[in-house]
């Protein structure tokens, strides 16, 4: 008898252990393709949200519509998410179609709102098998009209923002360093554009370019051992290398007014905007040297600000034909970029699904969420001041 | 959890060595689902989400100073330091403003007056130094224009070289388009926007 429960437990085990191991591979090749048409133009996913109050719903709401979801009555939804949010936030998901709940779960401690984006991530995950956003964290700048700034960071919807820097002066372009909390950005402190380093845990902080002309648009490599960044000491902004702490600089263009540049994930392309004959493109060099390759951005003219996604599939950028659009496009160049939506300097989200990005209002700039399947939007919660350039932390 | 190990045949042995671990798992879960009723409406997890804010940043304090000692990279390349001890004197080149086309950096004939002004002043007083600041419209995206207003710059110093000033008494700013002279959103505001402001610095006195 106990041989027997043995063996059929150690089958099941197996089988279970089998199908995890599958489930790995899968998303390790990440071979889900999703087709350039389906880029703006997929249906979201209906779902109805009841039971909780109204501080959790909105969260909830929010979370969900900037990830694809749309909110309908319980008997039209093909998702019920349903719970409480009296004290602690009690949740979970039914699947109505396979007729069984595929998540059922409590948070406790801390505030209500962390506990909802908890509960948000799991839904996405629960649904989508992907990692959900509410959790992340952004930087961006907020600008006062004098020209002067500050480098801010804030949970990915705006909410419990903070100041990094304190300096009253020009502040621009921050990045993050991959899987750490830190950032590098641009400071007119030491009355120069300079690239500072910014540990964010200890407030320590290092100027890691200094030299003369600019040293702007810093940018870390996927795996935080190098920097590209654009410096003109050489005579013209081109794109330089440097390790972490801005030792080593090297550079790898020759092209005039180069801009923004991002990595690819793999750490093998610096994706840059600069321009040829005259024209502004989209380029890409490789990150230890060597030839600068033109990408081509067919009905999209004027192109900067690229932005490589974490998966590698797609680079989002800015056009400006009189006003300035998000596009997104394969980042092989398989297919065309699509026109999404008003707005600039595009950022990924670390699933790859969502876009953060900088719209004009009047004299200023809000920040907004791009799902960019869906093409849903949504501002975040603004801060005073003009607030631009956002960096999603990875 | 890692389950590399299930790529390996399972050997009885390894069965076995499993099963130790299975048990008490079955057991947890058992006693978990009594607990819990087994009713599927009721949550199975319960999430604790610790206190405090998700990446607290430092506090960025007085002892956060920057010198040129915490510079990393072997500092700075040219002597940029020693345009900082001069004292700006910007009333002095303001009527020689330059102003450019949209979205160019190219020097317009119009403005060779203005830079031969420049220039004189320069070359009559050796002791001086000069900042040129690039600036634009507002019609860019943001990181384009900073390079936009290095390359205005750039152009007007290439310029002042071959009027014979020497570059290395010249340094660039761009400020791209955070420094509008007028902040309107037309083509009158644009076009005084798109400039090189020259600023001239004197030595210290008694320096």
């Amino acid at each position: 008898m106990k041989n027997c429960i043995t063996i059929c437990l150690s089958v099941l085990f197996a089988v279970l252990a089998a199908a995890l191991c599958r489930g790995q591979s899968e998303q390790g090749e990440i071979q889900i393709t999703r087709p350039v048409s389906e880029l703006g133009n997929t249906k979201p996913v209906p779902v109805s949200i009841e039971g909780f109050g109204p501080e959790v719903t909105d969260i909830l709401k929010f979370d969900l519509y900037v990830q694809g979801f749309t909110f309908v009555a319980p008997d039209a939804a093909q998702y019920q998410i349903s719970g409480s949010s009296a004290d602690s936030v009690v949740g979970r998901v039914v699947d109505r179609f396979a007729k069984r709940t595929i998540l059922s779960r409590s948070y406790n401690g801390a505030a209500l709102r962390r506990q909802a984006h908890a509960f948000s991530d799991d839904v996405v995950l629960a649904i989508t098998g992907k990692k959900g956003i509410a959790q992340t964290r952004i930087a961006f700048k907020v600008q006062a009209a004098s020209g002067n700034g500050e480098i801010h960071v804030a949970d990915f919807d705006g909410h419990n923002y903070q100041a990094v820097t304190h300096d009253g002066t020009i502040v621009s372009a921050p990045s993050w360093v991959p899987g750490r909390a830190a950032l590098y950005y641009n400071s007119y402190k030491l009355n120069n554009p300079d690239i500072f380093y910014h540990n964010l845990n200890t407030g320590e902080r290092h100027v890691i370019a200094h030299y003369s002309g600019s040293n702007i648009s810093p940018a870390a490599s996927p795996d935080g051992s190098r920097v590209a960044m654009i410096m003109s000491r050489s005579g013209s902004p081109n794109v330089w290398v440097a390790n972490a702490d801005g030792s080593n600089p090297r550079k790898l263009t020759s092209t005039s007014e180069d801009s923004s540049p991002c990595w690819s994930p793999d750490g093998q392309w610096i994706c840059f905007a600069t321009k040829m004959h005259e024209r502004r493109v989209l380029a890409k060099v490789p990150a230890d040297g060597g030839e600068v390759q033109v990408i081509r951005t067919p009905g999209t003219p004027n192109p900067t600000e690229p932005d490589w996604s974490p998966d590698g599939k797609w680079i989002a950028f800015t056009m400006q034909a009189g006003e300035f659009d998000i596009c997104v496009m394969p980042a092989d160049g398989s297919a065309s970029p699509v026109i999404l939506v008003r707005g600039e300097d595009p950022s990924w989200s670390a699933n790859s699904r969502t876009l953060i990005y900088a719209q004009r209002t009047g004299g200023h700039y809000v920040l907004s969420l791009l799902d960019v399947y869906t093409k849903q939007v949504k501002d975040i919660h603004q801060i005073s001041g003009s607030d631009s350039e956002p960096a999603w932390a990875k | 959890m890692n389950f590399n190990c299930f790529n390996q045949p399972l050997t009885e042995e390894k069965i076995m060595k499993m099963m130790n671990l299975v048990y008490p798992m079955t057991l947890a879960l058992a006693v978990t689902l009594a607990a819990t009723g087994c009713r599927n409406h009721r949550p199975y997890g319960v999430t604790p989400i610790p206190n405090g804010r998700g990446g607290q940043v430092g506090d960025v304090g007085a002892g956060n100073t920057l010198s040129s000692s915490q510079m990393a990279g072997g500092g700075p390349q040219t002597d940029i330091n020693s345009f900082d001890n001069m004292t700006q004197d910007r009333a002095a080149l303001a009527n020689y403003t330059i102003h450019f086309a949209f979205d160019s950096s190219t020097i317009r004939h119009s403005e060779d007056a203005n830079l031969q002004s420049v220039a004189s002043a320069l070359n009559s007083d050796r002791s001086t130094k000069l900042i040129i600041e690039g600036n634009c419209d507002e019609r860019g995206t943001e990181e384009y224009n900073r390079s936009l207003g290095d390359r205005r710059a750039l152009a007007a110093r290439e310029a002042l070289a071959k009027l014979g000033v020497d570059p290395a008494r010249v340094r660039t700013m761009s400020y791209g388009k955070d420094k509008p002279v007028d902040p309107g959103h037309n083509e009158s505001a644009w076009s005084q926007n798109r400039r090189d402001d020259f600023v001239l610095l004197h030595p210290k006195t008694g320096a």
